[in-house]
């Protein structure tokens, strides 16, 4: 069956760089998939993506004009992201709003994987994408691609809040391109990353010297 | 400094190994062995209670050391005094920590950066960097290669070292547990939303009273002061809005105040009156938000869309004239980067219009509530004395009857030309700190009112030459920022980048007192200590 990615207030045509998402759909449809899993993604899909619960996770700048999206102007309610939540366990994406030091880098880490799957993360600002104004430092973590996975990445310093929501509508269209039966959103396939998640828990098991004082 | 000729008798006459050295602001330098002496005769008996700023210097072969920027805050003299250790290896300073409450976190910060060792300081643990991170950033000779990127989980280290002096003249290594194993201890931060960005506090409780605090800090600590030194005088000036992103304009002022009165440049009074404005209607910005945030961590969610809802408002006319909403990037070393708005005049009117009723709105809503009223009053009470000994400037200080701002005490700008009263209230609570900064959008309103209509005609941007180089010497300037005294220390070596340039973060002695002033507060309180303290914690970590 035929799929798009539609979102409501935007018109297809207006976004730019669809290569990626449209290479997604291409793999999608050349795999083929049955109907009736095929009609249940697509409601799955829609009721996911507009319902998409970030984190509240701020370091700098950019968390300034993450609460500004969140107040009455920009608003971004209006798309089904309003509901902040201050747990990773509940949150559906990570927005790294700010810059990330060499000390913060395992803390988000640690947020990332304690975050249910399927999840995201949405690179913001300059400092997030490549460490930005920080670049040389011996203290900043030159882009967060580099710790964890990053589905969008919003340039600026900061970027204007209709920027932000321009990065979270995209952060949408890929929700909706994705197959949600058949694996998780990972670039490695299932088995692989069921034994990369083992390694990690026996690890802990075994030492026991872990530092408990981070958990949530 | 203003007041230096009758205070170098006297100090040569405390210690006359002193030196006045000359260039720039002039300062004393003290060898390390006599610099305790002096230090407890400027405190006790000359009455220098407030510690502006203490500044790490790596010099090269003169070895490494400390500037300590003095003031007495009844007289309103102000005296600068270096000390330097000759012995890179083992560079070890006498803590002042005793003397002045503040120089506590400070000297931990220049242990962290330069490694000087400060004998009988209590708690000498690194304040920003990871326990096992090898060298010391700042000092010249630091090799970038020696810490790549480690993703291993920090340990949490339990026992704070201090060097002890022995009666040989030497020192020892001490070690004592910060926390007993009978104390409960819980952790907040990095990663929690009340405490307004990644800071993080271990909490040890007896039930669900506080009885210590220990607060982690650098996990924002991004190495700025770092950076500019391999940077020119104007690029220098891009970091400034990036450390407390809520004083943006001020941060810059002060920097390029501090670079102008190196380069001997007077600017124009055009100059002056739009800088102070910006500055005002960005304290107004910052206070806005302050209000907003504290009501959203009290949970009164009403209020942080009433606070965003005006500072837009606010936003719009920054953006109009300078083209960015957060970060303007507007002032610049001899003036600002572009003239201001056709239409400022008016929309500033407008908003000066708008505004004074609004704030009754929040005085409704917020002010007169009796969960806010039972939260806030009689909690986290910050005595005077404390709050100079810490160097809790700002509407902290305010709040706790030190009359600490840096626009009356060392006037910038125009603010010698307006009429504004300095909020100044008694209790020190949190109501009261409240209430300062409420108040404080009132005056910064009458300030802009009383210069809006008088903006004089003339340049907006001095001519300077393209490459600007400073002479010799070391400056100190400071503005207030919209939480306190931001003050801007610059060493120049007649390089076209700066030797040395510190920043006193206005956040770092708000976040030093947080232990003593929650200490037999309820845990819950801690939340709206922390919001009314108001820190931003990029400007703390730098």
């Amino acid at each position: 069956m035929k799929r798009n990615v539609d979102i409501k207030s935007m018109k297809y045509e207006d976004f730019n760089d669809n290569e990626y998402i449209e290479q997604m759909l291409k793999e999608l449809r050349e795999n083929g998939t049955n109907v009736i899993v095929g009609c249940l993604d697509d409601v799955i899909e829609w009721g996911r993506s507009n319902s998409l619960w970030p984190l509240t996770f701020a370091t700098s700048c950019c968390g300034i004009e993450f609460m500004a999206i969140g107040a009455a102007r920009y608003d971004f309610a209006r798309f089904g992201f309003e509901v902040a939540r201050a747990s990773p366990r509940q949150a559906d994406f990570i927005m790294v709003a700010g810059t990330i030091t060499n000390k913060m880098a395992p803390v988000l880490k640690r947020l990332y994987d304690q975050m249910a799957d399927p999840k995201y993360v949405v690179a913001t600002g300059g400092c997030a994408i490549s460490g930005g104004p920080f670049q040389k430092s011996y203290h900043v973590v030159n882009g967060v691609d580099k710790i964890i996975p990053v589905d969008v990445y919003i340039p600026g310093c900061p970027p204007r809040p209709e920027a932000m929501l321009y990065g979270l509508m995209q952060l949408q269209r890929k929700v909706k391109a994705q197959r949600f039966f058949g694996g998780v959103n990972k670039s490695i396939s299932e088995k692989e990353y069921e034994k990369l998640m083992r390694e990690d828990t026996n690890k802990a098991e075994d030492n026991r010297d872990y530092d408990e004082s981070g958990l949530a | 400094m203003e007041n230096n000729t009758a205070i170098k008798d006297r100090i040569t006459a405390i210690e006359p190994a002193a030196v006045w050295s000359e260039a720039g602001d002039g300062l004393f330098k003290v060898p390390a062995a006599s610099f305790r002496h002096l230090a407890e005769q400027l405190r006790h008996a000359e009455g220098f209670d407030f510690l502006r700023s203490l500044t790490g210097v790596d010099e090269g072969e003169e070895g490494l050391g400390c500037i300590y920027h003095l003031e007495n805050t009844g007289t309103g003299e102000n005296v600068a005094v270096s000390a330097l250790d000759t012995d890179r290896e083992n560079a070890s300073l006498p803590s002042v920590h005793d003397l002045w409450k503040g120089a506590g976190f400070n000297e931990r910060e220049a242990y962290d950066f330069f490694g000087i060792k400060f004998i009988g300081h209590p708690d000498l643990r690194r304040l920003y960097l990871r326990d096992d991170w090898k060298g010391f950033p700042l000092r010249k000779d630091y090799d970038m290669s020696l810490n790549p990127l480690n993703m291993e989980n920090e340990e949490a280290n339990d026992d704070s070292p201090s060097y002890v002096m022995t009666k040989d003249g030497g020192y020892i290594l001490k070690r004592h547990p910060l926390f007993e194993d009978q104390e409960y201890v819980i952790n907040i931060g990095p990663q929690h939303p009340a405490t307004h960005g990644v800071l993080r506090f271990r909490v040890s409780l007896e039930g669900e009273i506080i009885k210590k605090l220990d607060v982690h800090c650098g996990y924002i600590h991004r190495g700025i002061e770092k950076l500019c030194e391999s940077m020119t005088y104007p690029q220098t000036l891009g970091f400034t809005d990036r450390l407390d992103y809520l004083g943006a304009m001020q941060n810059r002022h002060a920097l390029c105040m501090c670079i102008e009165k190196a380069m001997g440049l007077e600017v124009s009074d055009r100059i002056r009156y739009i800088r102070t404005i910006m500055d005002e209607l960005q304290r107004i910005d910052s206070h806005l938000l302050f209000i907003a945030c504290l009501s959203q961590d009290m949970g009164a969610l009403e209020v942080f869309f009433l606070g965003f809802r005006d500072r837009e408002k606010v936003l719009d006319i920054l953006e109009q004239t300078t083209g960015g909403r957060l970060i303007q990037a507007y002032n610049r070393i001899g003036g600002v980067q572009a003239d201001i708005h056709p239409d400022f005049v008016k929309k500033v009117k407008e908003f000066i219009k708008y505004m004074r009723p609004k704030l009754q709105e929040y005085h409704e809503i917020f002010t007169g509530n009796v969960i806010v009223q039972q939260r806030l009053e009689g909690t986290g009470v910050l005595s005077r004395e404390d709050a100079i000994s810490f160097g809790a400037t700002g509407g902290t200080g305010r709040a706790s009857g030190w009359a600490c701002d840096v626009r009356k005490r060392h006037p910038y700008g125009v603010y010698d030309k307006v009429d504004f009263k300095e909020i100044v209230l008694d209790n020190g609570d949190c109501f009261d700190r409240y209430m300062v900064r409420v108040k404080e959008i009132e005056e910064s309103l009458n300030i802009v009112e009383q210069l809006i209509d008088n903006i004089p005609e003339g340049e907006y941007l001095m001519k300077t030459k393209p490459i600007i180089k400073l002479p010799e010497g070391s400056w100190y300037s400071a503005v207030e920022g919209s939480r306190g005294e931001f003050g801007v220390y610059l060493e120049s070596r007649g390089d076209k980048s700066p030797y040395r340039l510190k920043f006193r973060s206005t956040g770092l002695p708000l976040v030093s007192c947080i232990d003593t002033i929650s200490r037999n507060a309820k845990i819950a309180d801690l939340i709206a200590i922390g919001g009314t303290l108001d820190y931003v914690v990029p400007d703390i970590d730098r």
